[in-house]
């Protein structure tokens, strides 16, 4: 870009600006649920200024250029937030968009030169096209972040133990067990142990859709360091399915206490603790 | 052998597991596949595809609905440019893993699966083939 026309772009800034803002203000997009006018007059002010202290003749065509890192900063923070508040991602991209209209008026307005009008107009096109492709970038990144989120809190309130009995622990698992479910529910369960001292732990997997041979691994190794605890740790809710299917994988869970159902591990588990449960009889004889 | 159906699906993060996983069950399901058959096929599937991830950091899985003479089935192929396998035999052993896991992985899948297939080259990838008929 020229530096004459970068400068006629700086003395113009109050025109671009009011431009921008009305081009923001007739999207039909606008959320002023999300952020009121006077917010967005800052943000568009803040992105506009940095943008034309940064741009020179010289870098104008090298978006890459280390030049442009505090104009990225700037659409990165507007985007992030933007997303963490639930713009969707057209309206995020029609905030840098509608600049360009701002800019290619302006642009048109002052230079009457066809031919050069012709390629400031590409340049700044394609300048603003680059910050549209930052923006998008930051913008996914902070959907990820939130996403990110979420599953930790998934697999935080996905692994409760429930104390059963004076002893016994049990610790329903739900969804897929990976390698980093596997590290939260031995942390949790052998935390459990020693605070409720109890001596026999009861995982059900009935809520597991799958038993691979990564999944059982994780399991025989959350059963040693129980053990290792010197609890006893017996695994329930095993379905017809699972057992035909862990069988024919060729995995060995026959050192581990199995059982069908959470009631016969609870069963058993008692009669470890050498418990009994019987009926009472109401019309016991005295 | 026909094909009736064919989908792709990309592999590069642990979370596309259960995405395939799904999308299998789904297949299977839609067939008509009885229910041990099924956990038997989804169950094999996220072992070659834990594999994949592990060794060759993702790679390509290709869903088929396949149908031979009145039966039909699922033909998954596995394709990845991983570091590849150098002894066939000694991988299809039980308990042998160069990764620290229980080694039952390729095995214990060829059990679980009607039909299986793996070739693999150092250097040039693996891709390996099950099928899994419904009544098979």
């Amino acid at each position: 870009m020229k530096a004459s026309t970068i400068k006629m772009l700086q003395s113009k800034k109050e025109q671009i600006i009011e431009l921008w803002m009305e081009n923001q203000m007739e999207d039909p997009t606008l959320r002023e649920d999300l952020m009121s006018n006077e917010d967005l007059r800052v943000q568009s002010i803040e992105l506009i200024d940095t943008l034309l202290h940064t741009l020179n003749e010289g870098n104008s065509t090298q978006v890459e250029s280390q030049d442009f890192e505090p104009v990225f900063e700037i659409l990165a923070g507007i985007s992030l937030s933007r997303a963490r508040q639930g713009y969707t991602p057209r309206e995020t991209a029609t905030f840098i968009f509608s600049l360009k209209d701002a800019i290619f008026s302006v642009l048109g307005e002052n230079i009457s030169d066809l031919s050069l009008l012709n390629q400031e107009l590409l340049e700044v096109s394609k300048l603003i096209d680059s910050l549209g492709i930052v923006t998008f970038e930051t913008f996914i990144q902070g959907r990820e972040e939130v996403i990110l989120r979420q599953t930790d809190e998934i697999a935080e309130i996905s692994t409760p133990i429930i104390r059963v009995w004076d002893g016994i622990i049990a610790l329903p698992i739900i969804g897929t067990l990976d390698s980093a479910r596997t590290q939260i529910v031995m942390e949790n369960l052998l935390v459990e142990i020693v605070n409720s001292e109890s001596s026999i732990a009861i995982l059900d997997i009935s809520g597991v859709p799958a038993v691979d041979s990564l999944v059982a691994q994780h399991l025989i190794k959350t059963v040693s360091a129980t053990r290792l605890m010197g609890a006893e740790c017996i695994i329930s809710g095993i379905r017809p399915e699972i057992a035909q299917t862990i069988v024919h994988l060729g995995i060995d869970l026959s050192s581990i206490i199995t059982k069908a159902t959470l009631a016969s591990a609870l069963r058993q588990a008692f009669t470890m603790l050498q418990l009994e449960v019987t009926k009472v009889r109401k019309d016991k004889k005295v | 052998m026909i094909t009736l159906n064919r989908d792709r699906l990309l592999i590069h993060k642990d979370q596309d597991v259960v995405i395939l996983r799904n999308r299998v069950k789904e297949y299977a399901t839609k067939i008509g596949m009885g229910l041990v058959n099924q956990t038997k096929l989804i169950t094999g599937t996220s072992e070659l595809v834990r594999n994949m991830l592990r060794y060759a950091q993702g790679g390509e899985v290709l869903i088929e609905v396949v149908s031979r003479g009145r039966e039909n089935g699922i033909r998954l192929t596995f394709s990845d440019r991983g570091p590849g396998i150098a002894d066939l035999d000694k991988a299809m052993q039980d308990g042998f893993s160069t990764g620290r896991s229980l080694g039952l992985g390729l095995p214990g899948t060829k059990r679980l699966m009607s039909e299986f297939s793996i070739k693999s080259a150092p250097g040039e990838g693996t891709t390996v083939t099950v099928i899994k008929w419904k009544n098979g």
